[in-house]
């Protein structure tokens, strides 16, 4: 490979690289106890969510209208916000359990 | 037919408020745990009933997650008897527990499709506010042991979901 055409590839990846992270956040929300913690976030659209669950017991993140993420014991799992404004979700196995999004636009 | 169903669901409630109210005697830790365990074990029992007889893909699932969530809860606190060396101890409230929960399975048995459905579901409403109501008023209270007390609280907050769960289904089974 010619060294000009490497040092393009290398611009190219610290453009990247400089770009994605200031974008796109990833958001950690705990399961504990049967919590959403915290119950409330911010984020923006674009920003990944995703539930750590520490309970022996299967949890479900879902949307009163929308998506609908299983979350196994003891494992995580996420999503990608692709809409704006407030999302309330629930746990489809044990309803008490709730929490909030509030997306806004990037 | 209907209102001889609400009397055997009165009758249910009537039995397990009875068969709590004797625990009102403050239970001891070991009694406690054994009374949460069988309360766990029953409501798997009838779950299992449901998944054998029920042709509700929503009622199934339930079902489901019932054995699920119990199975998972009852072997934390078998972990937990075995790490405080507490034998759980039989007494008279699981012993009515147990009464109760195997006549409404001989009862549940008797039905099929949509009354068998409506039945089981209507009896986990009130077999868990039955559970929930003892968990606050006398388990959770009494319990000593903080780790045995944590327990349990958890367990009330599974219970309470599993209720909402189950009136749920049932507005969705009318
Ligand atoms: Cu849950």
């Amino acid at each position: 490979m010619r060294p000009g055409r490497e040092r393009f590839i290398l611009i190219g990846v610290t453009l990247m690289t400089g770009l994605v992270p200031a974008q796109a956040e990833t958001i950690q929300v705990v399961i504990d106890k049967l919590v959403f913690s915290p119950a409330e976030i911010n984020a923006k659209v674009g920003d990944t969510i995703e539930w750590v669950n520490k309970d022996v017991l299967a949890h479900t993140a879902t949307a009163r209208d929308g998506w609908d993420v299983p979350i196994a014991a003891n494992k995580s799992a996420s999503v990608v916000l692709k809409n704006a404004g407030a999302v309330d979700y629930y746990c489809r196995f044990h309803p008490n359990m709730k929490g909030r999004i509030v997306v806004e636009p990037r | 037919m209907l209102i001889r169903f609400s009397a055997a669901i009165a009758a249910m409630c009537l039995l397990s408020g009875a068969a709590f109210a004797q625990a009102a005697s403050k239970p001891t830790d070991p009694q406690i745990a054994h009374i949460a365990y069988t309360a766990g074990v029953l409501d798997i029992t009838a779950a299992k009933q449901a998944i054998s007889k029920s042709k509700s893909k929503d009622v199934v699932a339930f079902a489901n997650d019932m054995v699920r969530d119990h199975e998972a809860v009852n072997k934390q606190a078998l972990d937990l008897v075995k790490k405080l060396n507490v034998a759980p101890e039989d007494n008279d409230t699981s012993k009515s527990l147990s009464k109760a929960a195997a006549e409404k399975q001989v009862e549940l048995a008797k039905l099929s499709g949509a009354a068998y459905d409506k039945a089981y579901v209507a009896n986990e409403v009130a077999y868990h506010k039955t559970v929930n109501g003892a968990l606050e008023s006398t388990l959770i209270p009494s319990a000593t042991n903080p780790e045995l007390k944590s327990l349990l609280q958890t367990g009330l907050k599974i219970f309470q979901g599993h209720q909402q769960h189950a009136e749920h289904v049932a507005s969705m089974l009318k």
